[in-house]
């Protein structure tokens, strides 16, 4: 097992709109994109786990081949910079999917 | 095969900063446009609602000085896309000004079309009479006409149609209130007769300045070119560089999904884009696809006031306290109320965030607190600025000297930075609008005017 924010190259969140966070997800190498991708280990249930929201409220999960990367997009639950939130820029709430362990070894045929 | 169209992006936004050089190299180009984004909405809904912008007047002076005085004798058009950081009405007249006070220190003049796009309480009720408005995603709540009257500041996002106009008009210097990013980048394209796909995905890379390279940054130039089927973005500082990855990458920025983008009328599909090396940190990227929707619809955004803050920063390091610190925060809260039983509740809100314990990410922290010291930001939130003083200043002697069970340390709780501890922070908004809207692409209304010094005008 390892955490993804061991083996990501880039791993960062960020506001989508006031109303939104994003979590993206970067590789340096295809063949590590590959595995996490074949791992099945990012799944809206896993998001909605991590962030204590309802499947519902993942509004998208995208893997892009060209980027070697996927894309998380959640619901925020207070909008960006109103009273009650945490994070204006939503730049630090990375952490939480940061934290996830993923099998990285694969068992062979 | 028409020409190469050449757009410098001096930096991810205007007032962050350039390294001179850079921009240089950029112009030594045959340079279509300079285009320059100013706006965003990350930093919350305060700079829309207050009127203000998000860099200082000075740091966007510097950076239009130097844009301008290489830009305007060689005939450049220079666009500036949401200016002022928000784009309504005050955000582009402090851009204005500032370009006006240039020209004249420059002895300078410049024809100036500025583009408006502020939105009338009124045309936004029409528009939801007639059930043209519909929210940007799932967890925003409908609409409502209350909501539109208390919301007194509301932009809507220009597509890059006005844009074109105003070039085609020979504009110098474009002015765009609240526009999407790409789109004043895009306009440059397409006025050259290049394809809309490929103009606007050049945007979405270029309105961020250099952080499509590695190393990232938006404080750099980024220089980007379009062919007939293609186009590229180079970095033009030796210590950064783009490659296929990182240029794919940074499709992923700032969007909800990684290859698909909503603009005002279209539908921007990069997932068959092809990024490749052309030339030593130089991305070629065609197959951007660019498709037309039935219905224009614009993105609105509205500020609206809700409640006024004044708020404490105290450290604590005594290890009985933190061992119960929420404890004692909650019967903080139920003291303060108790206090004063003749103010309404739902009048005021006090909000106590943990530093070095769950500020930041609240009941999705998943580390125990392992720390020796937690630095407590407190606010209340009230109906008015005196309120929010009042409960606050309450709650920070009861904080202050509050006998929690086991205490020691009897003389004081808190450890304040500053004198006085207490801080007024004025006005707190939110974003009320945050819509779509059915809309006519040329709904923005364009001004044109002289700027600078005038014929006959003494030197």
């Amino acid at each position: 097992m390892a955490k993804l924010g061991d083996i990501a190259k880039v791993l960062r969140s960020k506001n989508s709109g006031p109303f939104e966070i994003t979590l993206d997800c970067l590789f340096d190498n295809r063949e590590s994109y590959e595995r996490l991708k074949r791992s099945n280990a990012i799944t809206r249930e896993t998001i909605a786990r991590l962030y204590q929201i309802r499947v519902d409220q993942v509004h998208q999960l995208v893997f892009y081949d060209q980027a070697l990367g996927f894309k998380v997009t959640i619901a925020r639950e207070v909008s960006s910079g109103s009273a009650g939130d945490r994070d204006v820029y939503g730049a630090q709430q990375h952490a939480p999917l940061m934290n996830l362990d993923v099998a990285m070894k694969e068992e062979g045929p | 095969m028409s020409q190469d169209v050449n757009i410098l992006s001096p930096c991810g936004m205007l007032g962050y900063g350039f390294p001179e050089e850079s921009f240089r190299r950029g112009m030594e180009q045959q340079v279509h446009a300079v285009v320059v984004d100013a706006g965003s909405t990350d930093g919350g809904p305060h700079k829309l609602g207050a009127g203000v912008s998000i860099v200082s007047r000075r740091a966007c002076k510097k950076d239009l000085e130097i844009i301008l005085g290489a830009c305007l004798p060689g005939k450049v058009p220079v666009i500036i896309g949401s200016a002022g950081g928000s784009g309504a009405r005050p955000h582009v007249e402090w851009t204005l000004d500032i370009i006006e006070e240039i020209l004249r220190e420059k002895q300078m003049s410049a024809k100036i079309a500025v583009i408006w796009a502020d939105f009338t309480q009124e045309a936004v009720l029409d528009a939801l009479g007639q059930g043209k408005i519909v929210p940007m995603s799932p967890n925003i709540p409908q609409l409502t006409e209350q909501t539109i009257r208390e919301t007194a500041s509301i932009v809507g996002q220009m597509g890059h149609e006005p844009v074109l106009k105003a070039l085609e008009a020979g504009s110098e210097i474009i002015v765009c209130g609240r526009a999407y990013d790409p789109s004043p980048f895009a306009a440059v394209g397409i006025f050259h007769g290049k394809d809309p796909g490929l103009s606007y995905h050049l945007g979405k890379i270029l309105e961020c300045g250099a952080l499509c390279a590695e190393p990232a940054t938006t404080k750099d130039c980024i220089l980007g070119t379009i062919g007939d089927d293609y186009f590229t973005v180079r970095a033009l500082n030796d210590r950064r560089a783009c490659t296929p990855i990182s240029v794919a990458a940074h499709t992923f920025y700032e969007k909800d999904h990684p290859y698909l983008l909503h603009g005002p009328g279209f539908l921007l599909d990069l997932e068959n884009c092809r990024f490749t090396e052309q030339g030593p940190g130089i991305v070629r990227v065609s197959g951007s696809r660019y498709i037309p929707q039935d219905k224009t619809f614009i993105k609105l955004e509205g500020a609206r006031l809700t409640a006024y803050r004044t708020f404490v920063i105290a450290g604590i390091r005594d290890p009985i306290l933190l061992g119960k610190l929420e404890d004692v925060e909650n019967a903080v809260i139920a003291q303060t109320k108790q206090y004063y039983p003749e103010i309404d509740e739902q009048d005021y809100r006090i909000r106590f965030y943990n530093y070095g314990m769950n500020a930041v990410l609240g009941e999705r922290e998943f580390e125990p607190f392992r720390g020796h010291e937690v630095g407590v930001l407190f606010e209340v939130v009230a109906k008015t600025q005196e309120l929010a003083s009042s409960i606050c200043a309450t709650a920070r002697s009861t904080f202050l000297h509050y006998g929690y069970e086991g205490r020691k340390s009897t003389a004081g709780n808190l450890a304040f930075p500053f004198a006085p501890s207490d801080i007024e922070f004025g006005p707190v908004y939110e974003f009320s609008i945050y819509h779509l809207m059915e809309c006519r692409a040329d709904g923005f209304p364009i001004e044109i005017r002289q700027g600078g010094v005038q014929d006959g005008e003494a030197g």
